[in-house]
């Protein structure tokens, strides 16, 4: 006795998590970031944590989507504790997939970041409050589908963006981000070109002092941004 | 000269006109006038022993394999003796050093297992090459780099066989394609190697190890198709410790003989340092040797692949970030280390056939020391290549001159620190 089907259609529902991107002394092997690889495909959605909260939330609607999801987690930020709000801790806490988070307020400039950049971001704007320069720091939380419009929107009150990841410069995330401003109305908002910083174009060293400059820190994305404002 | 005249001299210039005792029969084809004493007062030793291994191989899908003894001369126990004493040496320092977090990352230690490195390389001839994955300082060392040479690389610093940009896994050095960092990912390099050695036709064998851990890896078979399909001359060598990092080869593998993995490729299994029945044979990295040898030959003449299962054991954990003993007891551990271990076992066992004198080994073991001290030192005080470096190597042929570095604002030269091995 069988049965007969038609236009048989099938999700799938899979996730596919774990670390990527640099650890502390791995060296070339061991160090690749795959956000650009990953969210280049149509068919995925992928997401990369930055907070504790951001790792549960996104994760649990991965877990119910019924699509396959990349969920790229940063290793160094396996140890690090961050606070959770009691709505976080909730059981049915859920961050929508897809949907970009202000982490800081700002008007003078837009920084744009997923995973560990996210800090770096917020780093470097804690250090440039005191220059009286407000950054806006977006944490990207989803790769796939990019949020593009709260950017968007972020681009229209501060006119400058900055994007910084810790993957390669060549068809990254800041690329793309790049791309999209240009076929964007927000565009002409913009006061000065989109400044990408990202991970020095070349394979991770191993060599303590050439890794530390292998990857942006703080002291980069202030640098750009000053070199942007002209002050 | 009266052929008795040549029955006398060739074997005393074979030996410098040492005395001889314990010597086994036919090693040489004339008959020999025995016993002068040539040098009255002399102690005398065995300078030649031939042996039969304590545990044969085992067989797979062949219908003879390697002799199950092997001839061990005095200058040979010394030289295995020695190269075993410098890798568990370097191990340690590399294991305090990642202690005193002078060596960062991952750091996999070879303690335990050097019988293999060192009894394979026995057997190799110029031409031969090797490639491993992440657990390669041992086999680094055999392959010709320097303890500061391995140890400044672990810290990072410019002696490093890679000037400290690569690490532990990313040594290379002749003939030596590394030190690989991902699971099973020199499988089908080693066979794409065996590739070039029947391509250039220099006789020359691939020797592509890895362990029972990536031994279920699907890159293996697809390298180990390949190379059964066009008679590659590739050993695919299973170091089998019992555990891929946390996880005992019996909880991982559905099949634990490994040497029978390859289906249609045949398979020897050598032991490397087992306790059979209580008796200690460290004869076992004579074993290996032999095994090899005939393996390489075998490969060498056209017959294709094999595989090769040598059982090991590793005293420390995956890497210095695991303490090796939530999956497995100390016990277990301190039973390998005192009664299995290659480096004790080989001593007593050439000690007991009077092949070496003690005191020839203290001396090694004191220049061991002496000298691996030494380079940890170096290693530790040398200083680091420049920030410049980090634009450097990242091609042969460059067609850009410059490199990008973190801001669009930075550009940098790339250069040339070189030549290449191959260039």
């Amino acid at each position: 006795m069988g049965v007969e089907f038609d236009h048989v259609k099938v999700n799938v529902p899979v996730v596919f998590r774990g670390p990527n991107g640099a650890a502390a002394g791995v060296a070339a092997q061991h160090s690749q970031c795959f956000g650009a690889w990953y969210s280049h495909c149509p068919g995925l959605k992928v997401i990369s944590p930055y907070s504790s909260e951001d790792a549960k939330g996104l994760l649990k609607a991965a877990i119910r989507d019924p699509d396959p999801v990349i969920c790229l987690e940063n290793e160094i930020l396996y140890g690090v504790a961050f606070e959770m709000s009691s709505e976080a801790q909730s059981k049915e806490f859920l961050i929508p997939l897809g949907k970009a988070k202000v982490e800081r307020e700002g008007s003078h400039v837009t920084l744009v970041a997923h995973s560990k950049a996210v800090q770096t971001c917020l780093d470097a704007a804690e250090e440039l409050s005191k220059s009286h320069i407000d950054c806006e720091v977006i944490n990207l939380r989803s790769l796939r589908p990019l949020d593009f419009s709260t950017i968007a929107t972020s681009v229209k009150k501060t006119h400058n963006l900055v994007t910084v990841e810790q993957g390669w410069p060549q068809c990254g995330i800041g690329a793309e981000i790049a791309a999209r401003a240009h076929e964007d109305e927000c565009f002409y908002h913009l006061d000065h070109p989109v400044v990408r910083v990202t991970g020095a174009d070349v394979p991770m060293p191993y060599t303590k002092t050439l890794e530390l400059n292998a990857i942006p820190q703080a002291a980069d994305v202030i640098e750009c941004v000053r070199q942007i404002l002209n002050r | 000269m009266s052929t008795k005249c040549n029955a006398i001299l060739s074997p005393l210039l074979a030996f410098g006109a040492r005395p001889f005792k314990g010597l086994d029969i036919a090693i040489f084809s004339q008959p020999i006038v025995l016993g002068w004493p040539l040098s009255a007062g002399v102690r005398t030793l065995a300078t030649e022993k031939t042996l039969p291994f304590n545990k044969p191989c085992k067989l797979f899908r062949l219908e003879e394999g390697p002799p199950e003894e092997g001839t061990l001369t005095h200058d040979d126990a010394l030289s295995l003796y020695k190269s075993m004493n410098y890798i568990r040496r370097i191990e340690t320092a590399s294991g305090n050093l990642y202690k005193e977090k002078v060596i960062r990352g991952f750091c996999h230690l070879y303690s335990g297992q050097e019988a293999v490195a060192v009894g394979m390389r026995a057997a190799l001839r110029p031409q031969d090459t090797v490639i491993t994955a992440y657990r390669d300082h041992g086999w680094v060392y055999m392959m010709g780099v320097s303890p500061l040479g391995i140890l400044a690389e672990l810290t990072g610093r410019q002696s490093g066989c890679a000037r400290g940009k690569g690490g532990s896994m990313h040594m290379y050095t002749h003939n030596f394609f590394g030190g690989n960092g991902i699971v099973g990912a020199q499988a089908p390099l080693g066979a794409g190697v065996a590739f070039a050695h029947k391509y250039k036709g220099n006789g020359g064998v691939s020797l592509t190890l890895y362990g029972d851990g990536a031994a279920n890896q699907g890159q293996l078979f697809e390298a180990m198709n390949i190379a059964k399909l066009w008679d590659l001359p590739c050993i695919f060598i299973c170091e089998n410790n019992g555990y891929g990092m946390g996880t005992s080869a019996e909880r991982a593998s559905a099949n634990t003989a490994y040497y029978t993995r390859g289906d249609y490729v045949p398979g020897i299994w050598t032991v490397t340092d087992y306790n059979l029945a209580g008796q200690v044979d460290g004869m076992d990295v004579v074993a290996v040797r032999e095994a090899t040898a005939w393996a390489l030959e075998y490969c060498r003449s056209g017959k294709g692949p094999l595989v090769m299962e040598a059982a090991t054991y590793r005293y420390s954990g995956h890497s210095m970030s695991d303490p090796g003993t939530s999956y497995r007891t100390r016990e277990e551990i301190q039973e390998v280390r005192q009664t299995r271990d290659p480096i004790t076992s080989f001593k007593e066992r050439i000690l007991s056939h009077e092949l070496v004198e003690l005191d020839e080994l203290k001396a090694i073991e004191q220049e061991v020391r002496k000298v691996v001290d030494e380079a940890v030192k170096q290693a530790k005080g040398d200083k680091e290549i420049s920030l410049e470096e980090l634009y450097a190597d990242v091609y042969s042929h460059p067609v850009e001159q410059e490199i990008r570095g973190t801001t669009a604002f930075r550009r940098h030269r790339h250069s040339r620190i070189g030549p290449a091995v191959n260039q």
